[in-house]
């Protein structure tokens, strides 16, 4: 068994040609951890032009609605409007680092897309991105917003035309052009050391809410609740709490109800299998093929979770609920009027479970809500919806 | 002497043709076995469709995506290789794989059914020598051979811990990429070829991006042992979907045309 491993979950399942690049990160990545000019140059690209700190907003209209303490951390705030930015400029200075002239990512909501595109415009990388079809057009102003920061969209037509088949095209190209190429991973998926990375970068988020909660609080939440696609956001924000006595709550895109067979909830129905290159839970059939998913979120809206969740499913240390198109629709609906912040469909996902998770608390429990990111992109399409449907 | 080892003994170098269980269909897809065999292929890679083939460039995923679609099970590619063995019986098979399929199964309960359906090896694309543990015990108790691959990008380091576990023959990826037709190979074949041919005494077999006559007599003079020829089968197949007679001509036509490629090399 290999390096990279979570508990039995992880590894490296990836083609031979891949192995010299996956080692090439590895060793790039063991460096820089140690490098003190990485580290202030990535301080510097989060603080002056990402905007890091995000705030721990207090909201008390949705604490009165909920009857607990809510505090919502902000990464709707961060440039790009997601939390992805966190990842990918972290990943694009790695690959100045690596000597690598170009970038690649797959994009779901087109939120890693765009993180993408901006790390690349401003660190000088040329950066193409592949989405599924069916993403561009229900995610097509982060197609407008990606070509205008530079970027080329490749769509991609195979499979479900989603994320998944994103990720395939990406590890074709990446396969081809690795000496040259550096595959920008947008979600703690994948082979190692991946999620390792990506977790590492992304948890700037829990270490910030950890400590913005203290001085505000002087106490530890109770509760964190975070959307989970591939899980990136939701281990960035769980990671720095593992070793505290808080619950720990990540969402999964229940789609049309787990009952049926539209929606993306790897971890509360899925199986263990290997897919895009680590062992992890999967929606899969009885040979083992990977099954079409379906979520009103497109960044939730895939058939695998990176192998730490696997992980922390198994042991109990984090919960892992779903919540349906409907319900995440109308706490889109709820953040929006209450609040006067629009948050992505999948960040809603988070929101609709904050009304179920708070009924377990009393009036001075705190629950953290991780708002991974903002709606914008998503206001198009919930637009077409009947009025008052879901 | 097993199957494989029997072929490079006698056919050397020899040809081996790729072909995607269930493309274009069930039934279909035995027909176009017959027919590789019938024109020359030396042994036959057969693959299990899967829904998610990220080593295959569009070519064979669009074959994969046809078996899927035809409603193709790694049962009926198992009965593919059965009814192969029957028509074939010396005839080295080597089930081509992504490891998702083995795991869903079980490694035990896969090699087994491997074995007793006839196949004589099993390439598994994306299973690194490091992640390999998980497998070699089952293939061994039930005698397949475990075909490795080498890419251009593999170390020395890695080449040697590969080629400790490998058995049967060796697959040599001819270049950096996925697989798929190419005007021409890499110019540093014979060099990879003879790297690896300094390590081991296994037969190697060179694959990816081969399509032409010339590129099969390209892979012989730089001392492989065997030419695996994929893509450019497969994309009679979908050329000619419609007209099932004019496939077979196609692929046998295309076949011969390969095996033309090969200038028969005096025996020492
Ligand atoms: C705003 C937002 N939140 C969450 C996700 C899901 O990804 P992850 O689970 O990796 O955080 C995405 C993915 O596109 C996203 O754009």
């Amino acid at each position: 068994m290999t390096a990279g491993r979570y508990g039995v979950y992880g590894g490296q399942y990836v083609p031979e040609t891949l192995m010299s690049a996956l080692i090439e990160l590895e060793e790039t990545y063991g460096r820089v951890l140690t490098d003190p000019e990485f580290s202030r140059r990535l301080g510097w690209y989060l603080h002056e032009y990402a905007g890091r700190e995000t705030p721990l907003t207090y909201c008390e209209n949705l604490s009165r609605d909920l009857g607990c303490r809510v505090y919502l951390k902000r990464e709707d705030l961060l440039h790009g409007g997601a939390h992805k930015l966190n990842n990918t400029l972290g990943q694009a200075l790695m690959a100045k680092f690596m000597g690598k002239r170009r970038l690649i990512a797959e994009t779901g909501a087109g939120q890693h897309g765009v993180a993408t595109a901006i790390a690349g415009a401003t660190l000088g990388l040329p950066v193409e991105v592949y989405m599924g079809e069916v993403d561009t057009r229900r995610q097509a102003l982060n197609v407008f917003r990606m070509e205008l920061l530079g970027a080329r969209v490749i769509p991609v037509a195979s499979g479900s035309r989603t994320l998944k088949d994103a990720i395939n095209a990406a590890m074709r190209d990446w396969v081809a052009n690795l000496r040259e190429t550096h595959y920008l991973l947008g979600s703690c998926v994948g082979p190692h050391p991946f999620p390792r990375i990506v977790r590492d970068f992304q948890s700037v988020i829990g270490e910030e809410a950890r400590r913005q909660v203290l001085e505000r609080e002087g106490r530890l939440p109770d509760t964190v609740v975070a959307c989970v696609g591939g899980g990136s956001n939701a281990i960035g924000i769980f990671y720095p709490f593992v070793n505290d006595d808080v619950a720990l709550v990540g969402v999964e895109a229940g789609g049309e109800g787990l009952d049926t067979a539209r929606h993306g909830a790897s971890l509360s129905r899925g199986s263990v299998g290997v897919f895009q290159g680590a062992l992890s839970y999967l929606l899969q059939d009885d040979d083992g093929q990977a099954l079409e998913t379906h979520s009103i979120a497109a960044g939730l809206d895939h058939p695998s979770v990176g192998p730490e969740h696997a992980m922390l499913k198994d042991s109990g240390r984090v919960r892992y609920e779903a919540v349906t198109d409907a319900e995440a629709l109308a706490a889109f609906r709820h953040l929006s009027r209450t609040e006067g912040i629009i948050p992505a469909l999948e960040s809603a996902h988070a929101v609709a479970y904050a009304f179920r998770e708070a009924e377990n608390l009393d009036r001075d429990g705190i629950l953290i809500i991780n708002l991974s990111g903002r709606g914008d992109k998503d206001v198009a399409d919930v637009a077409k919806l009947p009025r008052g449907a879901p | 002497m097993s199957r494989i080892e029997g072929l490079f003994a006698r056919e050397n170098p020899s040809i081996i043709g790729f072909t995607v269980a269930g493309d274009p269909g069930i039934e279909a897809s035995f027909r176009v076995a017959k027919t590789m065999i019938d024109a020359g292929v030396d042994l036959l890679e057969i693959a299990i469709p899967y829904s998610d083939p990220v080593a295959d460039g569009p070519v064979i995923e669009r074959a994969h995506a046809r078996a899927l679609r035809a409603g193709t099970t790694p049962d009926d590619a198992f009965a593919l290789v059965r009814q192969v063995r029957n028509y074939a019986p010396a005839l080295p098979l080597v089930l081509f794989t992504y490891y998702n399929i083995i795991h869903r199964r079980g490694p035990d309960r896969f090699f087994a059914e491997a074995a007793a359906a006839g196949a004589d090896g099993v390439l598994i694309v994306d299973l690194p020598v490091e992640e390999s543990g998980e497998v070699a015990p089952s293939a061994a108790r039930h005698g397949i051979d475990r075909i490795a691959l080498i890419a251009p990008t593999t170390s020395p380091e890695r080449q040697h811990a590969i080629l400790r576990e490998a058995s049967g023959f060796v697959y040599l990826i001819s270049l950096e990429g996925v697989t798929g037709e190419r005007d021409r190979l890499p110019p540093n074949l014979a060099g990879l070829v003879g790297a690896v041919r300094e390590k081991t005494d296994l037969p190697l077999a060179v694959g990816f991006g081969v399509s032409r006559p010339e590129h099969v007599r390209t892979v012989a003079e730089a001392g492989a042992n065997g030419v695996i020829v994929g893509s450019a089968l497969v994309r009679l197949i979908e050329e000619h979907i419609d007209d099932e007679a004019a496939m077979h001509e196609a692929l046998r036509t295309a076949i011969i045309a390969l095996r033309g490629g090969l200038v028969p090399r005096s025996r020492t």
